[in-house]
């Protein structure tokens, strides 16, 4: 069905049927049982769940960090079920940014050379555009001033604002973004996902939040409940889905 | 991604750890430092043998007479050379630039007030400065004529003069040995110390006739040895077999009879003791050799527990885009970095440090002149190998960081 679609509606991130099995020795645990999802472009969505019911992994494997055992996931088209470690790393290099619960920044490095870093993996990008593009980034997160601070001279708030200006210096396509506000406190984390709106809505940037905090996931568009590795509802609908995240089991 | 960038990030990285850094350099400069000054060393002793064989003269041949067993009773320590041996050999061996026979004498030496007891006190015959390569200072040898007059004449060398006439001209002086005035006839030039740290100038030479007749009261025209030098270093075997060959018949000694002298060649001495202090330097080499290899443990050992401790700056790194060739290509550059610069360090403070060494035991051993030696290929083959050590010790760390699981790496702590 995808293949006879137009390029602008095909949907940008399409699983179908994906597995994945962690083999623990003695036991197999199965953290994905045939996961199908499909994600447009410009949403902003949240995959919510308990810890154990498979979000971390699905994300993961949306990240393209992870390969699923079995199933399907064309991203843009492309299939990366069947990629080498390499070319999933170019992807992730182009096509995906990262911001994670606790920052993730480069110890005894600037904020300016960690927003550099994913150009220094890219291809053919002059140490001139480099800066300047770093600076620009800061300057859209509002860090401008703070470029030569190391990471342990910010607050969090600051740290996981250079975290978010990395992962936006490729032009990626989509914001990954695994429990961001986790280590923030309510006003910063307010700033930070106000900031992922502004993102979503002006540059139509694809938006992946992991979170178990209800007042974080209500401000996604698309909300997704996992448990035990199963997609259990899929809504626009915020009381909705609190209250099946709120079920007993 | 270029190598320019993966030195840059490799660069970069470094410079975050100047601790690490620094400590891992510090392994590989002992290994170099050590590997360039112990074959610095070696080579400035051999460098000595060497230089004493040239001074000797390395196309000396000495030959030493032996037991007589000619007649039915066996003749020990009957002196069997003799002085026309020695003529006979210069006249009828091609490959023989001149001789010299040897007579030993001792005694004291007495001039006015001073005495002095000579290490060396020699009768030789007009051509010992050729055969020795020893040219005079001041005024000449005794000439053949002197010598078949049984002169009172003699040469002395440098020390004697220090000795005994400090300040004034000893040219045409006399001076007493065993109450016979000798007048002198000439200088030697200074020769120095011998590598066993004998005093080579604290000589007297007399004519070997006047040794034998006057001093020894001897009516026999034997010898202590003789002294021969070949024309070139090249022919000194050529050399070795014509003086047996001539001395075999004149001894009338036939084939397969086990000859009353023993002639030595100093290329054989020279050559054993240039092997002695060979092995010598390459046992400092292979001690040296070896704690370049703890070096390069030393490297790898940093780079494993670095790979760890930077677990999750990998993991962020991959998240962000590298790819594992990536991270090897970032360990190994650092690897080879830090080698590097420890190679140079090593290298300019092996330098050092052998000259200081050389200079200090010049200066401790006094009469030693050690020649001030820098190997330079031992130092080109210790920065190269110091690089390959890198390359090499680094290379299975780098491949471990390369090879870790992303998602694993982020969650390291």
């Amino acid at each position: 069905m995808t293949a006879t679609l137009p390029l602008t509606t095909r949907p940008l991130i399409q699983l179908t049927d994906v597995r994945k099995v962690y083999d623990l020795g003695e036991v197999q645990v199965e953290a994905l049982k045939g996961t199908t999802l499909q994600i447009e472009r410009g949403e902003f969505v949240a995959l919510i769940g308990p810890s154990g019911s498979g979000k971390s992994t699905l994300m993961n494997t949306l990240g393209c960090l992870d390969r699923p055992t079995s199933g399907s996931y064309l991203l843009d088209g492309q299939e990366i079920v069947t990629m080498t470690r390499d070319q999933r790393a170019m992807i992730r290099n182009k096509s995906i940014g990262f911001v994670f619960q606790n920052f993730n920044l480069l110890n005894r490095t600037s904020a300016i050379e960690n927003v550099e870093l994913p150009m220094l993996y890219a291809q053919g990008i002059s140490a001139r555009v480099r800066r300047s593009r770093a600076l620009e980034m800061l300057e859209k997160v509002g860090l401008a001033e703070r470029g030569h601070h190391h990471s342990s001279q910010l607050s969090g708030g600051q740290q996981q604002r250079v975290a978010i200006a990395r992962a936006l210096v490729n032009n990626p396509s989509i914001l990954m973004a695994d429990e961001p506000t986790g280590n923030l406190d309510t006003k910063t984390s307010k700033e930070v996902i106000e900031l992922f709106q502004k993102l979503n809505r002006e540059q139509s940037l694809t938006v992946i939040l992991v979170t178990h905090d209800q007042s974080v996931a209500r401000n996604a568009n698309r909300k997704i409940v996992l448990r035990d590795g199963e997609i259990i509802l899929d809504t626009t609908d915020s009381q909705l889905a609190q209250e099946t995240l709120n079920s007993p089991v | 991604m270029g190598l320019l960038n993966s030195i840059r990030i490799a660069l970069r990285a470094l410079l975050k750890n100047k601790m690490r850094a620094a400590l891992t350099i510090l392994g590989v400069v002992i290994g170099i430092a050590a590997v360039t000054t112990m074959v610095s060393i070696g080579q400035s002793a051999s460098k000595l043998v060497e230089g004493q064989f040239q001074t000797l003269g390395t196309n000396v041949i000495v030959v030493f007479p032996g037991s007589q067993r000619g007649g039915p009773v066996r003749q020990a320590l009957v002196q069997t050379l003799t002085a026309d041996d020695a003529e006979s050999i210069a006249k009828e061996c091609p490959a023989v630039l001149a001789t010299t026979p040897l007579v030993a004498a001792t005694g004291q030496v007495i001039y006015g007030n001073s005495n002095w007891s000579p290490k060396d006190m020699f009768g030789v015959g007009e051509d010992y400065p050729i055969v020795r390569n020893w040219s005079l200072q001041s005024g000449g040898f005794f000439s053949k004529r002197e010598i078949n007059s049984n002169a009172k004449v003699c040469v002395i060398g440098q020390t004697l003069v220090a000795k005994l006439f400090q300040t004034s001209n000893p040219l045409n002086e006399t001076i007493r040995v065993k109450n016979i005035p000798f007048r002198i006839v000439g200088v030697l030039a200074k020769k120095g110390a011998s590598m066993m740290g004998d005093d080579l100038d604290d000589i007297l030479l007399m004519p070997y006739t006047t040794v034998r007749k006057r001093l020894q009261g001897s009516a026999f025209n034997s010898v202590n040895a003789i002294m021969v030098s070949a024309k070139q270093e090249s022919q000194m075997s050529d050399a070795t077999d014509e003086i047996k060959q001539l001395l075999l018949d004149r001894h009338d000694i036939s084939d397969g009879q086990p000859s009353d002298f023993l002639v030595q060649n100093t290329t054989e001495i020279a050559a054993i003791l240039t092997f002695i202090t060979g092995s010598l330097t390459m046992m400092l080499a292979s001690i040296a050799g070896i704690s370049l290899v703890v070096g390069g443990v030393g490297i790898m050992n940093i780079m494993l527990v670095s790979v760890t401790e930077r677990t999750k700056e990998i993991g962020i790194r991959m998240a962000i885009g590298a790819r594992g060739r990536d991270i090897l290509r970032q360990f190994l550059v650092e690897a080879v970095v830090l080698s590097s610069i420890g190679g140079f360090i090593g290298v300019s403070l092996g330098i050092a440090m052998s000259t200081a060494a050389t200079t200090l035991i010049n200066y401790v051993s006094s009469g030693a002149d050690w020649p001030i030696i820098v190997s330079i290929p031992a130092a080109l083959v210790a920065m190269t190998f110091a690089a390959i050590v890198g390359v090499f010790f680094g290379y299975y760390p780098a491949l471990r960081a390369s090879r870790l699981d992303p998602i694993e790496a982020l969650r390291y702590e």
